[in-house]
């Protein structure tokens, strides 16, 4: 349903992804397909207490396997690398690759065992013995709160990792003045991006250069950076090569413990290390699980259902450590009103440890479980004044006019038309008949019901969370690079400075590039550098890239296109200004007889110094490296920072049946209306929102790490934590609209997490319209078979 | 560890080796024959990134042992194509379509969807997304998965009949 894009020869138009043909040959090259002579393999020994004192290790058996060639503890290790670094700033909270003393959750790595084969370290890891002495623990997020709670880091003194309550606007005078208001808890229970590919890492220590090589399965800003400064080493002395394709991530490839680890290993033994995580390690130890939240909600609003005001307080289970994740409660600071007027907003975060596995971000950052909070309240505002779910929405939504629109808390939304979207998809969903279909399925006895969701998608990742939750760390910069070339025969060459796991980015800066230069994308080559080779990138979170490195390799094409006018200018004897440029070639506008070819224009440029303009570098490169549009401040005192720079938008329309003996769901039709600006490839676009929608309904439906009360994971295979297949995902159609940002080079805004961040919402609509002629109502996710089959017997009882 | 000799038709070639009895089929495609097309995902039997043809069935390598495969055809997404430069025409139509993304679950899933065309030239959306049940993509949603297995099934079923008719993509 895409429009054709207006004035681009390249962008916009469909096109075959360059990355696809080595896919579906079976030629990507994972971490897993790289084999290094002499490689050795990792397997570990994971703690099967939720808090316990490691008390002794005895590894004898262990190390008496043929072939086994080390085996690693905590404490080792602590001695010999700095801990994992932490977004907050916990300076009592020491995350080590290995336990160091004391375990704090059930799957946590105690023990690596390095063998010849995985097989065989798994074998000797069997053979490892650990004493533990348990001590108390706490899974409940609200109980961990508990002042009496068992601590989960002693040191620190509570478990409450942050918690600050911002105020934005004049919340308590406009609940005053509000005539009426409603008071919710909404629940997001654990769960994860779980990519089939999981985590992996190997590195290699050269003694002679001094230069540690890793090839891993990331998505992380500042991983080399990272990974060296907690290795000892000096930055330019670890090499990362960005050219593994990384088998999905979604956020949660962020495995610096593995690495940490391995380059430690492969350093001690003088021989390649190897981790590849087994489901297991990486479901329970691989510290990759989402958000977990419970939201307490008051929304103040008038008769007409115009919500003015909203306090929020987000209690996040972070888990056992503090990586990255708890930051996650700060992003949704950009969109805390969601697409809507509401005027002023009191916010409460807090972020607490318990003894569960920690978490690590995931798609969209926290947002999603945002998202799925407010639009909860927007039904029940709809349910309790009897207005519409439609028609409330279209009067709390920002109005296209009232761009850029300012929220409470600092942010300005670039551009957006929310109105039409949400138009277009009940158009394209046929809602009145959509209505009859759920009304007739009603008369005949079945629970039927339609879900409607509208959200955001902050997208151009800065990261402005961080100096939000942590006054010590000034951050205001978050760049992109990408350097452009075209070397002596003529071709071009991108080179992106960060791995891919998906996205597309060759795709994408070939088609830019193309675009600038007026060269066909698939002549274009597009290589992902190493660390050490790079260009600065904070790599492809916070739906950043079509933004940012978009924005970076356009930037260094028109800097090469620049110079191939100058080039010509200066041989033609004309200005530059009466220079045209057109599919490589330039002449005078005045008399185009005065031409010179794409060819004649690389020759000199590498050849014919003589012919070069003065002061000229010769050869054809250029670099771009560009900061966050709108990004580069520092909090105001009160916590206002725009946050991310770009909006899209989104609005879901789902229609669900539930069995009333069994609970379980079954989505029978779903549309979307989605805005993300300028899309560079429209099929990758699609791909990544039809995804986005399935993980979706994963999260709102069957996905959950569930804990026991003995804090044992209870579902850590894909027997018990269920990915949606395509029997559970529907048919689903998307609906575009362009609403061009101004703020970006084409006008493209991001679409990484697109899908995602509002199906949950849509899906838990369409839930309890189903199940509001029992006069039930269910604000928890997952919606499992468990929890709504258990919900319906309530009534069946009654009977 | 108990040393056993298999011989097997891997791609059309035949492989022989020793193997210890513990070694799973998928460790053997990718570590004792070097084919890391084919990727171990769960390696408990549901992700269906494993999933390779043995003796014409799509089955769940990291559930075999390589013993098991002993004297069998055995087909990875490397033997799929053609010849080393071309592409089959459901692989073709996996990126005419943008059937994937990361690509980890794509070697299963047109393991999967070859074998359903190779026994159904004409398949429904249902029995596409019934041959692809046991795969599970976490990038795709399935979707364009789906019209890609349409669009070989069109593409295959066109391949003898006169003009007019679909415009080749190549490969």
């Amino acid at each position: 349903m895409a429009a054709e894009p207006q004035g681009f020869r390249y962008i916009g138009r469909k096109r075959r992804p360059k990355e696809d043909r080595r896919f579906v040959a079976g030629s990507g090259r994972y971490v897993a397909d790289i084999i290094l002579p002499g490689m050795l393999h990792v397997a570990l020994v994971a703690s099967p207490h939720p808090a316990a004192r490691i008390v002794a290790i005895d590894a004898t058996a262990a190390l008496k396997l043929p072939r086994v060639k080390a085996v690693l503890t905590g404490e080792e290790l602590a001695g010999a690398v700095e801990p994992v670094f932490t977004g907050l700033d916990l300076p009592k909270m020491k995350r080590n690759p290995l336990a160091q003393a004391v375990v704090r959750y059930v799957g946590e790595w105690v023990v690596a065992v390095v063998a010849e084969t995985r097989a065989l370290a798994e074998d000797a890891a069997e053979l490892v013995q650990v004493d533990y002495a348990p001590l108390p623990h706490v899974i409940d997020p609200e109980a961990a709160l508990e002042p009496d709670a068992p601590p989960v880091h002693a040191d620190h003194g509570s478990n409450v990792f942050y918690r600050r309550r911002f105020v934005w606007g004049p919340v308590e005078s406009d609940f005053a003045a509000s005539s009426h208001r409603i008071a919710y808890r909404a629940r997001w229970h654990r769960s994860a991006t779980v990519p089939i590919e999981t985590f992996g890492v190997m590195a290699r220590w050269s003694a002679a250069a001094q230069l540690l090589d890793v090839w891993a399965s990331i998505q992380m800003p500042k991983y080399p950076e990272n990974l060296a400064r907690a290795l000892r080493l000096p930055g330019n002395a670890v090499r990362v090569h960005f050219d593994v394709d990384v088998g999905g991530s979604y956020g949660v490839k962020r495995g610096l413990k593995h690495s940490i680890l391995v380059g430690y290993l492969a350093r001690k033994l003088g021989a390649p290390v190897r981790l590849i995580e087994d489901r297991l390690d990486n479901m329970r130890g691989g510290d990759a699980h989402g958000p977990d939240r419970i939201f307490d909600i008051e929304m103040a609003f008038d008769g007409d259902g115009v919500v003015r005001a909203m306090k929020m307080r987000a209690i996040d289970d972070v888990g056992a450590y503090a990586g990255r994740a708890p930051l996650q409660l700060g992003k949704p600071v950009g969109a805390i009103v969601g697409p809507y007027r509401i005027k002023s907003v009191a916010y409460e975060p807090i972020s607490v440890s318990t003894n569960k596995t920690p978490e690590e971000a995931v798609r969209g950052f926290g947002q999603s479980p945002t998202n799925f909070a407010i639009e909860t309240g927007m039904d029940l505002i709809g349910r309790k004044l009897g207005i519409d779910r439609i028609e409330l929405r279209r009067r709390n939504l920002i109005r296209r006019e009232e761009f850029p629109y300012a929220i409470p808390s600092g942010s300005t939304y670039d551009s957006g038309d929310y109105h039409a979207v949400l138009d277009k998809v009940l158009a394209a969903a046929d809602w009145n008949a959509l209505v009859q279909r759920r009304d007739a399925a009603r008369a005949a006895g079945r629970l039927a019901g339609i879900g409607v969701s509208c959200c955001l998608e902050p997208s151009g990742g800065n990261s402005a969370f961080e100096p939000l939750l942590n006054a010590k760390n000034e951050t205001t910069t978050w760049m992109e690079g990408c350097q452009v070339k075209i070397d002596l025969t003529g071709a071009v060459i991108a080179a992106m400075a960060t791995s891919s796991s998906g996205q597309g980015h060759e795709t994408l800066v070939a088609t830019v590039v193309g675009e600038i230069l007026e060269r066909d994308p698939d002549t274009i080559r597009v290589v992902h550098a190493d660390s050490l080779g790079a260009l600065p990138s904070n790599s492809p979170v916070g739906s950043r890239m079509a933004i940012m490195l978009g924005g970076a390799a356009a930037g260094a094409a028109k800097k090469l296109r620049t110079q191939l006018v100058a080039i010509a200018a200066h041989n033609l004897g004309v200005a530059p200004e009466a220079c045209v440029y057109a599919e490589g070639a330039a002449s005078s506008a005045a008399d185009p007889t005065k031409r010179l070819s794409w060819a004649q224009l690389v020759e000199i440029a590498h050849r014919k110094f003589h012919l070069m303009p003065p002061g000229m570098e010769p050869g054809l490169q250029a670099s771009h490296v560009w900061e966050v549009p709108t990004g580069g401040s520092l909090p105001t005192p009160d916590g206002r920072v725009q946050m991310y720079p770009c909006y899209a938008f989104e609005a879901h329309v789902v229609y669900a049946e539930i069995d009333r003996i069994t609970g379980q769901v079954a989505l029978r039709a779903y549309f979307v209306g989605h805005d993300c600006g300028v899309m560079i490839n429209p099929d990758i676009v699609h791909g990544m929102t039809y995804g986005g929608i399935a993980h979706g309904i994963g999260a709102a439906l069957y996905e959950r790490f569930q804990y026991d009360d003995n804090g044992q994971l209870l579902s850590g295979s894909f027997m018990d934590y269920l990915i949606p297949s395509s029997h559970e995902v529907p048919d689903i159609t998307i609906v575009d609209h362009c609403t061009p940002s101004p703020l970006t080079t084409f006008g493209q805004k991001g679409s990484g997490e697109a899908g995602y961040l509002g199906a949950p919402a849509a899906i838990a609509s369409a839930v309890n319209d189903a199940l509001a002629p029992l006069g039930l109502h269910i604000a928890a996710l997952p919606m499992t078979v468990a929890a709504l089959g258990d919900l319906l017997a309530t009534k069946a009882d009654a009977k | 560890m108990s040393q056993h000799p298999v011989t097997l038709t891997v791609n059309g070639e035949t492989r022989s080796a020793d193997v210890p009895a513990r070694l799973t089929l998928v460790d053997f495609l990718r570590e004792t024959l070097n084919l890391t097309g084919t990727h171990a995902g769960c390696e408990h039997g549901v992700c269906g990134a494993c999933t390779v043809l043995m003796d014409g069935e799509p089955v769940r390598s990291c559930l075999l042992f390589a013993v098991q495969a002993d004297g069998a055809q055995i087909v990875t997404v490397e033997g799929l194509a053609p010849d080393a430069e071309g592409l089959s025409v459901l692989q073709d139509s996996f990126c005419e379509v943008h059937a994937l993304q990361c690509g980890f679950c794509t070697p299963g899933m047109l393991i999967a969807a070859h074998a359903l065309l190779t026994r159904n030239p004409d398949p429904s959306d249902a029995d596409i997304r019934e041959a692809i049940g046991g795969n599970l993509c976490r990038c795709t949603g399935y979707k364009q998965i789906v019209e890609a297995v349409a669009l070989a099934a069109r593409r295959l079923r066109g391949a003898n009949e006169p003009a007019p008719r679909e415009r080749s993509h190549g490969g």
